[in-house]
């Protein structure tokens, strides 16, 4: 009698479940295929080489999906029950030897094809002579600074920090390193590898630009070095991507990649400022 | 049986009064309910604040009353953080481990009772007192904390000068999960301490049901990774109230205020190794249950043995295992080396494999069943579709270099919930419809189980599959409003399509309360094993007496006897004597 119960009905059960999970499959992939919110386009070539990991991890995870999805609905609507007998099966050591090896194989080669990407962002130094700029990064603004015309920066501690007083470096007053250049936003030159040396001055920030395909904390107490080749000029959101504090949403900068030439006209006009 | 010291000895009789029996009681399947309530009690919290948060993403010009106004973003960040920190430890932590595994755990290996009642009782009341700390953070007069559930130093660890949410509200959030992490550890040992002493005779550790194997290497995951968090958290509290530096390095200055704090030496990295060291355990400790009903709740309504019952069995100590060497991964962009980095992503990508086992052999069980589509079978099946989706997207957060541009998206959003969160509470749903006959001597509703479970389902998937598109464009998660970044902002259409779906799921879900208390006096009545399953839970009246056994159980052979060929019944319970299964067999015949 409980069998029959649970029998009816049971074909429409399995139908609208299946159809359910086919509709997710197919709604899923057109979103993915047709390119309807996809990332903003890399700008570097190290994020080009994340985007080709991205979309290789993109397939097999899609064709993941697609078969195991496909198949769940598949067997429940094949083996719904409609009065046919069970098949009493325990299992296969040979299925689980091969699904066990298969995935295996199939995460560690993807692991592997990533290590690329990892090692040219973290592994792997700025060239000599690339343009060295200091972030300093608090709740919840950015500050950049660039060494100026001496190509030094000139020395800094906590204890002269001033954001009044137009000092967010804290640089020392009484050195004789004045030519450094402070500013709100970080302009670099297109095709000229850069260097920013993070630093946090009270909780973690996190440096975030969707087109350098970078992310990474600042820390108080460290600084951490990241670099990168911009090769399209224009102008690209600095966010920060780490909960700091009740301003978190509103600490954004702007990185502006310039031409060469426009670059050094800028750095001109900040030099001048410096002097007044 | 005297010979048995270790399984059912005596029959003491239930307390008599009120408060001992059903307030103060040490029985584990009175304990069990109680941590079951307060679960439903912190899910219902836990899910009016994500309302009131989704509400403000979608319309954020919306007053909303009580707010004073707009919601502002530290009351934002408040709800994300106490939504977080309840819906972790609160529900996915306590329904299926504590809530589930006590009442069951005992029952099913043929115990009276756990280990160790009076502990169990504590643990319960120490949760208890844990839960009301933390609710309590919300009416402290700087506010509740706004940290995340990660509470990341040095914001979490210096005080008001951080901004607000950061005085007593963030010492309550401490001393809340300090109190949890205390009697986590507890359970733990009760759960595994009884596990192994107290299994009837016959019970193999190869004949435990797979929920069994669940609930035992949580606890064990649980005994190594509470007490590590439990350390971290007496440290915040030491770096918090008594100036200690554990993790605020020297020369903070905030607000632009001279001179800097006199913390010196610390580091925030070491929070955020000693937080995930837990942190990545605790989501297994959060699905490990969930896979173990699943699992147990398949073999059921297939009316099948569990595909590969072994290699389910091990693949559950194998994450339980892994799931310890791949805390970095949280990691990846935090500052630690980035040679450390690549360990973790092997040995993270390396934990999908056994995960991937498990979904095999769900397939397989299916495969060839007669699938009997009841309540807790329509959450079993959604599990493992819900699982494989948010399963998949980790391949791409365990990668460090695609985690570059996803870390702190809504991606990640995406995928813990779905893979986890979600997950797991249909296997709180799933376990709800199929024990509650067992609990209580009366079934549910099954017409509004499956309405339920349909909005349920759709829902769960219209909320959390658009946010993975809104990471890949780069929003990023605790975020109160675009703060007038226009890229953000064009994705508004997508929030407000996430909200409506999470008002629908979330209204939906009264169908579940409503099932739940009518189906206590009104549902239909149920005999010992109304679903004609296997394992001992089903050879004892429902509900079950105090000290559970009628008789000590003896148990005959492993725990998913389905359809076996020359047996006339489609199940063949645990406990049945091999002369009992003769007779049976004759008279089929």
């Amino acid at each position: 009698m409980r069998s029959r119960e649970t029998e009816r009905g049971s074909g429409l059960v399995a139908a609208v479940y299946a159809l359910l999970l086919v509709l997710l499959v197919v709604s899923t992939v057109y979103i993915f295929a047709a390119h309807i919110w996809p990332m903003p386009p890399a700008i570097t070539r190290v994020g080009h080489w994340i985007d080709e990991q991205y979309h290789l991890t993109l397939w097999v995870t899609g064709i993941i999906f697609i078969l195991a999805q496909l198949t769940l609905a598949w067997m429940v609507f094949r083996y719904r029950d409609h009065g046919q007998k069970a098949r009493f099966v325990r299992g296969s050591h040979i299925l689980e030897i091969v699904w066990t090896t298969a995935t295996l194989v199939l995460f560690t080669t993807l692991g592997a094809m990533a290590v690329r990407a990892w090692a040219q962002v973290h592994f792997i130094s700025a060239v000599p002579g690339a343009l060295q700029v200091d972030v300093m990064a608090e709740q919840f603004t950015w500050n950049f600074r660039y060494t100026g015309p001496d190509g030094k920066f000139a020395p800094t501690a906590p204890k002269y920090y001033s954001d009044a007083n137009g000092n967010p470096f804290g640089i020392d007053p009484n050195s004789k390193d004045t030519d450094d250049i402070v500013s709100p936003i970080l302009v670099v030159p297109v095709d000229q590898e850069v260097v920013l040396h993070l630093e946090s001055k009270d909780v973690i920030h996190d440096f975030y630009v969707r087109e350098l395909r970078i992310k990474q904390d600042i820390v108080p107490g460290m600084n951490i070095p990241i670099h990168f080749t911009p090769l399209k000029i224009g102008d690209y959101h600095i966010m920060c991507a780490q909960l700091c504090g009740l301003g978190h949403n509103r600490m954004h900068s702007m990185m502006r990649v310039v031409s060469e030439s426009d670059f050094q006209a800028w750095l001109k006009k900040q030099e001048a400022e410096n002097q007044q | 049986m005297s010979a048995q010291p270790h399984s059912v000895t005596h029959h003491s009789e239930a307390p008599k009064s009120f408060i001992r029996r059903y307030i103060f009681s040490t029985d584990h399947k009175v304990i069990g309910v109680q941590y079951w309530l307060l679960a439903l009690a912190a899910v219902t919290v836990g899910m009016v604040l994500s309302w009131l948060f989704r509400a403000h993403l979608a319309w954020p010009h919306l007053v909303i009353p009580g707010f004073g106004g707009q919601m502002r973003p530290e009351q934002y960040l408040a709800l994300v953080t106490m939504h977080g920190t309840i819906m972790v430890f609160f529900v996915l932590t306590v329904a299926p481990q504590s809530g589930f595994g006590n009442y069951f755990l005992p029952i099913q290996i043929g115990a009276d009772d756990m280990a160790f009642p009076t502990l169990n009782m504590l643990s319960f009341w120490i949760t208890l007192v844990a839960f009301l700390v933390l609710i309590s953070a919300f009416f402290t007069s700087g506010g509740a904390p706004i940290n995340g559930w990660t509470s990341y130093p040095p914001l979490s660890a210096v005080g008001s000068v951080s901004g607000p949410g950061q005085g007593m509200g963030e010492t309550l959030w401490v001393i809340s999960i300090g109190l949890f992490c205390l009697a986590s550890l507890l359970t733990a040992l009760n759960f595994i301490s009884t596990t192994i002493e107290m299994r009837a005779p016959g019970m193999s550790l190869m004949r435990m049901p797979l929920t069994v194997w669940g609930w035992f290497v949580t606890a064990v995951l649980g005994l190594l990774a509470f007490g590590v968090l439990l350390a971290a958290c007496i440290l915040l509290l030491l770096d918090r109230l008594a100036m200690t530096s554990f993790f605020v390095p020297g020369g903070l200055v905030f607000n632009d205020t001279q001179p800097a704090l006199a913390h010196a030496g610390g580091s925030p990295l070491l929070w955020e190794h000693l937080f995930w060291f837990f942190g990545h355990p605790e989501v297994y400790i959060a699905i490990l249950p969930a896979m173990g009903i699943t699992s147990h709740i398949l073999s059921n309504f297939s009316r099948k043995p569990i595909f590969g019952y072994k290699a389910m069995a091990y693949s559950l100590c194998a994450i339980g295992f892994l799931s310890f060497t791949v805390w970095g991964h949280h990691m990846f962009v935090s500052g630690m080396s980035p040679y450390s980095a690549l360990a973790f992503s092997f040995l993270t990508l390396i934990i999908g494999v056994p995960s991937a086992i498990k979904t095999f052999n769900w397939l397989g069980t299916l495969w060839g069943g007669k699938i009997q589509f009841t309540t807790p079978m329509l959450f079993a099946i959604g599990f493992v579709s819900l699982f494989v989706t948010g399963g998949l997207s980790g391949l791409f957060l365990a990668q460090p270099s695609i985690d570059l541009p996803l870390h702190d998206t809504y991606f990640v959003i995406a995928h813990f919930h779905l893979v986890m969160a979600v997950a797991a509470i249909f296997g709180i749903f799933a376990g709800t419809y199929y024990w509650f006959p067992k609990m209580f001597g009366r079934r549910m509703s099954e017409k509004l189980g499956k309405t339920h479970f349909w909005f349920t389902f759709v829902g769960a998937y219209l909320t959390f599959m658009p946010m993975h598109w809104m990471g890949i464009m780069g929003a990023l998660r605790r975020y109160a409003s675009p703060g007038g970044l226009g890229f953000v902002a064009r994705m508004a259409p997508i929030d407000i399509f996430i909200t409506i779906a999470a008002f629908v799921t979330g209204a939906a879900q009264l169908l579940f309360y409503f099932n739940f208390f009518w189906s206590l006096r009104h549902g239909e009545k149920v005999d010992e094993n109304p679903w004609h399953a296997t394992t001992l839970e089903w050879s004892i009246p429902s509900p079950p007496p105090h000290g559970n056994f009628l008789a000590a159980p003896h148990v005959y052979r492993g725990p998913y006897e389905y359809s076996v060929p020359g047996y006339t019944e489609d199940y063949l319970p645990q406990h049945l004597t091999p002369e009992q299964v003769a007779q049976t067999a004759e008279a089929g015949s």
